[in-house]
């Protein structure tokens, strides 16, 4: 087995990881923040292609990497919207250098760390060893926390340390629960490597320790669900959202919040093939249900548009937390599509609002009105990309909404209720604050602004397709996921 | 396994609680890192013994690390910014010593528990490493909660490090792998810290966490 893993060729999931890292070393060194900002797109374009030829060849699995049906999902969704996401940024800097908020020196390790990003983020998808799992996620810690406090300002200081400790603290917690489980495969699986490795794991849980394991998904449970962004540990996500170049919140929010979901998943998984375990469904019920409401509540009272849609991406992370919990095919169908296309939206969210930000000079809610009228191809974005993370229909969001509750309310009303409950809440903020922002009298600069409108509407428009048809293919693909996830 | 092997790790591993609760009550800087550095000290000697009992010579890297990164760069490192911040007379604490040794004894107890409940099949020196790590972990844990200073949080978070490191090397066999990738993490924690320190100190003349807190939530 070690053998195999030492005589890597190179392969789809090999360029998958090899090409985010050489760009990111390469990027480190240019120094002209033009052609970087190019090449970044060019890069992130590289390895979507590569992650796209994984459908068609699949590498055998080593000790280190592997792909499977699952993670697939997760790393096609990332990289995609990692490639929309430089090309918004590449205009997106275009302004921060002119206003002089960012200095090239700045933008190369701005470029470098986006790159070093998307390598942890692919490499804890395809891990297959879960201390590698770990590693990735707390790399990809370590550079948004340096990516948040990167305008140096007041607020992106304290938001970048409360992010990092935060971070640190799931990240610790985490590891322990990872140790955990190493000491319950060890006795089934024996000392070394082997007890480490995903596949491995996965084929003998039934015969380990439940106690372990149980205190270990507690742990894995805190710990990876601060990085999700769950209530009661969710501090660090608004400051960070807010504060941080606005391609970072995007990717915070429609990528890192997936990795973290998706190292919970992998050991949920675990738990589940254990009879004698806990079950793991109850835990990530409450912490998903916790979250819903309370984001929604928190929604009335934001006063700044980054903010705002941070908690709604508590919101959202809660909802598919929830999915997930309930499980069977047709909650965890639902969670993965609501994950996928929540991806889209919320990015596409943040395509749109940081544009605005830019042109208005301001992130306050109070001083941005009237957007239709004064950029209609942007405002009518956001109305778009808010309508559809209100979770109205036609758009996809609204039938990944409705698939969880109402294959909720087949098994637990009293919950469906909840979520309901909490939709409605959230609901309710979204378009209270939207009809401020996008009509009525413009105030501020109206000045027209050069924006990059072909990823912003590429995603609304994926979104809206999944609303009103899902192709054969990928209902098939998701339908075998769900059933993998149990 | 003849007991003394035994006892010796056992020893070692309580040390390190002992110390976690002795860092809990000190109220000056320069003393808090002497207990810190202790505290790495009997990480490494802890990791060192762990490594001769299971004839894992590679533990013994891990142990070598801990000593030098954590019992000396560190705490000297610290000792640096501690003067030239102006910070080294004493601690803000959140709460009082008192009832933070007692929520301190009470988490003790709490792993206790929790880890010889769960950790029944496993073998005996592996239960007790265990339940004194988590002990560890979590008075970290206390201690970055009940301190306003910026310094101390990290050294809290430190010795949760020390904490995870423990239960790693208690678990037998795990791979090289992982205990590298803890030191080094360790290593850029510290970086990463060290430089928000910096710009900290440059921006608000204090590293006093709560003077961040003013600022927090909405721009009005």
């Amino acid at each position: 087995m070690t053998l195999s893993a030492l005589n890597v060729p190179i392969d789809a999931l090999t360029a998958v990881l090899l090409i985010p890292a050489a760009a990111a070393l390469l990027l480190a060194l240019l120094p002209g923040y033009w052609l970087s900002a190019r090449l970044n797109v060019l890069a992130s374009l590289a390895t979507f292609l590569a992650s796209l030829s994984l459908f068609y060849e699949r590498p055998a699995p080593t000790p280190y990497l592997f792909v499977d049906d699952l993670n697939i999902v997760f790393i096609v969704l990332s990289t995609f919207v990692a490639f929309t996401t430089s090309a918004f940024s590449a205009s997106y800097i275009g302004h921060e250098i002119e206003t002089g908020r960012l200095t090239p020196r700045y933008l190369r390790f701005y470029h470098a760390m986006y790159q070093t990003l998307m390598f942890a983020m692919n490499l804890g998808l395809t891990a297959n060893n879960i201390g590698l799992m770990w590693v990735a996620v707390e790399l990809a810690t370590l550079t948004t926390v340096l990516m948040v406090g990167i305008y140096r300002t007041h607020e992106a200081l304290e938001a970048a340390w409360k992010y990092f400790i935060l971070g640190s603290v799931g990240i610790a917690l985490a590891l322990f629960g990872t140790i955990l489980v190493y000491m319950a495969a060890r006795p089934v699986l024996g000392e070394g490597q082997d007890a480490m490795v995903w596949t491995a794991l996965i084929a003998k849980a039934g015969g380990f320790a439940p106690e372990l394991l149980n205190v270990a998904f507690v742990f894995l449970m805190l710990g990876y669900g601060t990085k999700v962004g769950l209530a009661p540990l969710h501090a660090w996500l608004p400051d960070a959202h807010a504060e941080g170049p606005t391609p970072i919140s995007a990717v915070l929010s429609g990528l890192l919040l997936n990795v973290a979901l998706y190292a919970l998943l992998r050991f949920k998984m675990l738990l589940a093939a254990n009879p004698n375990a806990i079950a793991p469904g109850p835990l990530m019920v409450t912490m998903g249900l916790v979250s819903l409401i309370f984001a929604g509540f928190m929604l009335y009272r934001r006063r700044d548009i980054k903010r705002m849609f941070a908690y709604s991406s508590i919101e959202h992370m809660g909802l598919i937390a929830f999915a997930f919990g309930m499980g069977g095919p047709l909650a965890n169908f639902a969670g993965l599509l609501h994950m996928t296309l929540h991806s889209l939206t919320k990015s596409a969210i943040f395509f749109a609002v940081g544009h605005i930000a830019q042109v208005k000079g301001t992130q306050r809610i109070a001083e941005i009105r009237g957007l239709t009228e004064s950029h209609p191809l942007l405002g009518w974005g956001l109305v778009i990309g808010v309508v559809a993370i209100a979770g109205l229909p036609p758009l996809g969001l609204f039938m990944s909404e409705f698939l969880i509750v109402s294959s909720t309310f087949a098994r637990a009303p009293l919950l469906a209720l909840l979520v309901v409950l909490g939709l409605l809440i959230a609901f309710g903020a979204l378009m209270l604050r939207l009809s401020e922002l996008a009509f009525g009298k413009p105030t501020g600069s109206t000045a027209p602004v050069e924006a990059s409108y072909i990823p912003l509407y590429a995603h609304l428009a994926l979104v809206a397709c999944a609303g009103i048809y899902l192709p054969g293919p990928l209902v098939a693909w998701f339908q075998a996921v769900a059933r993998l996830l149990g | 396994m003849s007991p003394h092997l035994f006892d010796i790790a056992h020893m070692l591993a309580g040390g390190l609680v002992l110390l976690s609760l002795a860092m809990l009550y000190q109220d000056r800087m320069f003393g808090l890192l002497n207990v810190f550095a202790l505290h790495a000290i009997v990480l490494s000697a802890s990791v060192a013994w762990q490594g001769h009992i299971q004839g894992a010579p590679h533990l013994y890297i891990t142990a070598i690390i801990a000593l030098v990164l954590k019992a000396i760069i560190i705490p000297l490192a610290l000792r640096r910014i501690v003067v030239r911040l102006g910070i080294h007379r004493t601690i803000e604490t959140v709460v009082g010593v008192g009832p933070t040794m007692l929520a301190g004894m009470g988490l003790v107890a709490l792993s206790m528990v929790v880890m010889l409940r769960a950790t029944q099949t496993a073998d005996p020196l592996a239960r007790e490493d265990l339940a004194f790590a988590l002990s560890v972990v979590l008075l970290g844990l206390l201690m970055m909660v009940t301190r306003r200073n910026a310094v101390s949080q990290i050294i809290g978070f430190m010795s949760l490090e020390n904490g995870l490191i423990l239960a790693a090397t208690g678990a037998k066999g795990m791979p090289l792998v992982v205990e590298i990738s803890i030191a080094f993490s360790v290593l850029v924690a510290f970086i990463v810290i060290g430089v928000f320190l910096f710009r900290i100190r440059e921006r608000f003349d204090s590293v006093d966490v709560s003077a961040l807190d003013a600022f927090r939530g909405e721009r009005r």
